[in-house]
């Protein structure tokens, strides 16, 4: 059983006053429980089981402006004197940075509402077990699936988090996962595809047998792929690699990145960064979002923030630290983005596949290849060539590669959103990349 | 070294008895034991932005039946969590029938010496290094707009605890210096990174003013960059330098390799054993016993001592890296290959140092025998897609050649090529082996372990570079 409010308080609450006996002038700490319990198969038979309890402390103490932390997996307070200990002796010995601090106190989250984000169901080893072999049985069906790998992984979490201007809150989590990775095979090639499913609640997880059917039925068609020519030619980016696209320009808008001038969106406040009709939300209070939240890592709440308005930037994502330096207001969002999603477009994923004659539709991209720095993006791609509407074949070894500044300028998006990942976007064309191939 | 049950209300003797009662009738398995201890000083915008500590302590207990693993694994080392864990495992593995196989070679060889690299040095020398670094680089080039440098360093102390009582032990030091700059000239900006690191004092890394060579490199690599132009696209000929370039071979051949997805036939290499993969006069070795060096292991995370590995040699595909459970079921032995990042994970067969060996060709030879293509020196890094072979690397430093000669520098691409075909593309084979700085980490299943690559400048008569200039 994942430990309760009350064990994590008293934890919390021993070191912050630990901390204040030591001579520091604030500081805070989050104290947080995971447990896990896992079932794999392989071919449709057991392949493992794996159960983890995690605990984990982290406690950061300020003096003045002069600022360290500590993290641990060991919660005896023995181990914690001794830690806390070598934290404000370190925190003495680091140099003062006028921008450290606690959040404002009014800009702290006043109540924790529920967001429906945990479900007391405990899912038995067994039921797992039941779920996995329908699911398995459904992606082996075909000749040519030769492998196929699934999991179902349950988790239930809690944390408190505290600091010395008196906040403490936290609540529970959890989440019901399962994936299918399947391999295919014919005389000429091996392919590799999956499908997965994550909520908040057991009784939304998809069907098992429909991810195990669509596991295998987007791997079969991967068989026998094409190396095509080198050209200039309209991209559509599968919903699952289009969120990759709008997770880079988060990262590209946090106030670190901002402050320290290492961003391709450095003072584009105001300024039209992407195609006109685009909008995008980050929303932290959607019932049973995967990446829904309260308040931020610092507790500081948590609004809707529309951060692009018909293509236009509005807001960066603004922590305690780099809004000091830059002079702006924290908006709750240390530690990134909650639920993030570009508005739906106005036409059908069919029309979008009709816009033009021909086009690439993307399905997995391999490589770290987005710089946020000079807005560059260039990474292996797999997929389907696409003409008249129509799939053709697929597509493999080759990259596509634009750079971001002119890639949201030119992004046309299908009205096909839906909530699969704490991060979401619909189908979305992107004109004007180049492809490498042959 | 640590002594798991000092503060423990279970005592060695007892956690040995429920490790042999758990493991009865087991193929095998064992009792993980990690005390953990990590640093991270980072100087970023001028300023020390963090100064954190880390101290990690965890059991993983792992039982194996034929193909069936049952892990668990929990931060409280006490009487209660044990059972728990071996509860959970046994309800697993319901009815086993196997013979634990107490098997597991010794050697005295170490790799490294017993030391905690973070007591070795101050804060305060730490701290005033970083500071260093700032001011020397910020002095160096006004262009410079940021300089982000950083320390990390660990000790980790493991323990395996195998069925009938049979304990080995491990500790293995780590560290890591990193200097990151950003060049901005006339509205364009650039980047460059450098490191060093492996398992020994940060001292040995940085001592006689060393700190300054990986700013200068760190600083020329950003330099380069500004002047770069659009990278070409398409087929071409590519000329890799010597050294951290070799995570082509990491990608493109290494872990098509693992036991894991021999076993499991998923990957594009399993039934290439015997056969040509390469080009005559590839070789290239898996090696965990190279001293000090960033991917080296006394042991491994199951106890067997590492080894060197001859993965392909002289073109033929002669042996894949295995853990004791892949190792079990294709009928071979362990390879010492068998890694996790830590407690919290189960074991798989893992890279350590992954090197080509050296031919007897010149870089120069190479680059007049490329009338177009590209010169890739510097990498951030890569991924494999196992089952069908294709893998990318980015590139972080490149120049064209034209006409047998190193033309100008080219923006950051990434190349992409076929795992099981590309070392057969091999045209020539330099004599100028030389091992990566110590600065790489291998992600595979969730897991990041430090890996060490090494390899002299290769000739590539085809691959296809992702640019944007057609």
């Amino acid at each position: 059983m994942v430990k309760d409010q009350e064990f994590l308080e008293k934890k919390a609450s021993y070191c912050l006053g630990l901390a204040k006996k030591l001579g520091v002038t604030e500081s805070s700490v989050v104290v947080n429980n995971s447990v896990s319990e896992t079932v794999n198969f392989r071919n449709k038979k057991l392949d493992e089981s794996n159960r983890s309890d995690d605990l984990g402390i982290r406690i950061t103490t300020y003096i003045g402006k002069k600022k360290s932390s500590i993290s641990s997996s060991n919660l005896l307070d023995d181990n914690l004197n001794i830690l806390i200990e070598k934290c404000v002796e370190t925190t003495k010995n680091t140099p003062e940075d006028e921008f450290n601090s606690l959040p404002d106190k009014d800009l702290l989250a006043k109540e924790v509402k529920d967001l429906s984000l945990y479900d007391d169901t405990h899912i038995e080893n067994d039921q797992k077990i039941d779920y996995l072999k329908k699911l398995e049985s459904a992606a082996s069906n075909d000749k040519k699936i030769i492998n196929t790998e699934s999991s179902f992984t349950q988790n239930k979490s809690n944390f408190i988090l505290a600091n010395t201007e008196g906040f403490c809150a936290g609540y529970k989590t959890s989440s019901f996962t399962a994936s299918s990775v399947t391999v295919a095979k014919d005389e000429k090639s091996m392919e590799r595809d999956y499908e997965y499913s994550s909520k908040c609640f057991f009784k939304d997880l998809d069907d098992a047998e429909e991810l195990g059917k669509q596991a295998a039925n987007q791997t079969i068609k991967k068989l026998n792929p094409k190396k095509i020519g080198s050209e200039k030619i309209a991209i559509i980016f599968d919903k699952r690699i289009a969120k990759g696209i709008l997770n880079t320009f988060a990262s590209a808008i946090l106030s670190s990145a901002i402050s320290r001038g290492t961003s391709f969106l450095k003072d584009k406040i105001n300024q039209k960064i992407f195609s006109n009709k685009i909008n995008v939300f980050d929303k932290p209070d959607i019932l049973k979002g995967l990446g829904s939240r309260n308040f931020d890592s610092e507790g500081v709440k948590t609004d809707t923030l529309k951060l692009v308005e018909q293509g236009v930037l509005k807001h960066y994502l603004i922590d305690t630290y780099n809004g000091k330096k830059l002079n702006l207001k924290s908006n709750g969002r240390c530690g990134g983005t909650s639920n993030l999603f570009f508005e739906n477009g106005t036409i059908s994923l069919k029309d979008l596949l009709n816009l033009k004659s021909k086009s690439l539709y993307i399905t997995e991209t391999i490589g770290h290849g987005s710089n946020i720095v000079t807005g560059d993006y260039s990474v292996g791609a797999t997929g389907f060539l696409v003409e008249n509407g129509e799939f053709q074949y697929p597509i493999n070894e080759i990259t596509i590669a634009g750079n971001f500044k002119d890639m949201f300028q030119n992004i046309t998006l299908a009205n096909d959103l839906d909530f699969k990942y704490a991060t979401n976007s619909p189908t979305m064309m992107i004109e004007g990349m180049v492809v490498a191939g042959k | 070294m640590s002594n798991f049950f000092e503060k423990s209300d279970l005592t060695r003797r007892e956690a040995e008895n429920i490790v042999s009662d758990t493991l009865q009738k087991c193929d095998d398995g064992e009792l993980y034991l990690e005390n953990s201890k990590s640093e991270s000083i980072l100087l970023d915008d001028n300023k020390i932005k963090n100064s954190s500590y880390n101290s990690d302590l965890g059991f993983g207990f792992r039982a194996i039946s034929d193909e069936v693993v049952a892990y668990s694994h929990s931060n409280e080392i006490s009487k209660n969590s044990l059972k728990q864990s071996s509860e959970s495992l046994k309800s697993t593995l319901k009815s086993v029938k196997g013979t634990y196989n107490h098997e597991i070679p010794k050697s005295n060889k170490k790799y490294y010496n017993n030391i905690n690299p973070i007591e070795q040095k101050s804060l305060n020398e730490k701290i005033k290094i970083l500071y260093e670094v700032n001011n020397y680089l910020r002095s160096k080039d006004d262009n410079i707009k940021q300089v982000t440098a950083n320390f990390l360093g660990e000790q980790k102390s493991v323990e395996i605890i195998r069925s009938g009582g049979e304990t080995l032990t491990d500790v293995r030091p780590l560290i890591r210096f990193n200097v990151s700059v950003m060049l901005e000239k006339n509205g364009r900006k650039e980047t460059g990174v450098y490191g060093v690191g492996g398992r020994q004092s940060y001292d040995t890394y940085l001592k006689n003013d060393n700190w300054k060579s990986v700013c200068d490199e760190a600083l020329r690599i950003a330099s380069v960059n500004l002047e770069s132009k659009p990278a070409p696209a398409g087929e071409m000929k590519v000329v890799l330098g010597p050294g951290w370039p070799a995570i082509l071979i990491h990608e493109a051949v290494g872990h098509g390799l693992e036991g894991d997805f021999n076993r499991k036939k998923t990957s594009a290499f399993h039934n290439l054993m015997g056969q040509k993969v390469a080009s005559e006069g590839v070789t290239i070795v898996d090696d965990g016993t190279i001293d000090n060096r960033r991917g080296s292991l006394t042991i491994d995370d199951e106890g067997t001592p590492t080894e060197k590995t001859v993965l392909i040699e002289n073109g033929i595909l002669k042996n894949f890296m295995q853990d004791r459970l892949n190792a079990r079921l294709m009928k071979t032995k362990s390879t010492g290959s068998g890694r996790r990042e830590n407690y919290r994970h189960i074991v798989l067969p893992r890279m350590r140092n992954t090197m080509m060996l050296s031919g007897n060709q010149t870089q120069d030879e190479m680059i007049k025998a490329v009338d177009k293509g590209i010169f890739a020196v510097s990498f951030g890094g890569g991924q494999v897609d196992i089952t069908s072979g294709k893998f990318v690397f980015n590139c972080t430093e490149a120049y064209e050649i034209v006409n047998g000669k190193i033309g100008s520098p080219i923006k950051g691409a990434t190349l992409i090529g076929d795992g099981p075909s590309i070392l057969k593309e091999v045209s020539m084979v330099g004599n100028d082996m030389m091992m990566d700085p110590g600065i790489g980490t291998c992600g595979k299943a969730g897991q990041g372990v430090p890996v060490g690559v090494a390899q002299p400048s290769i000739l590539i008569n085809k691959m296809t570079v992702g640019g944007t200039k057609l």
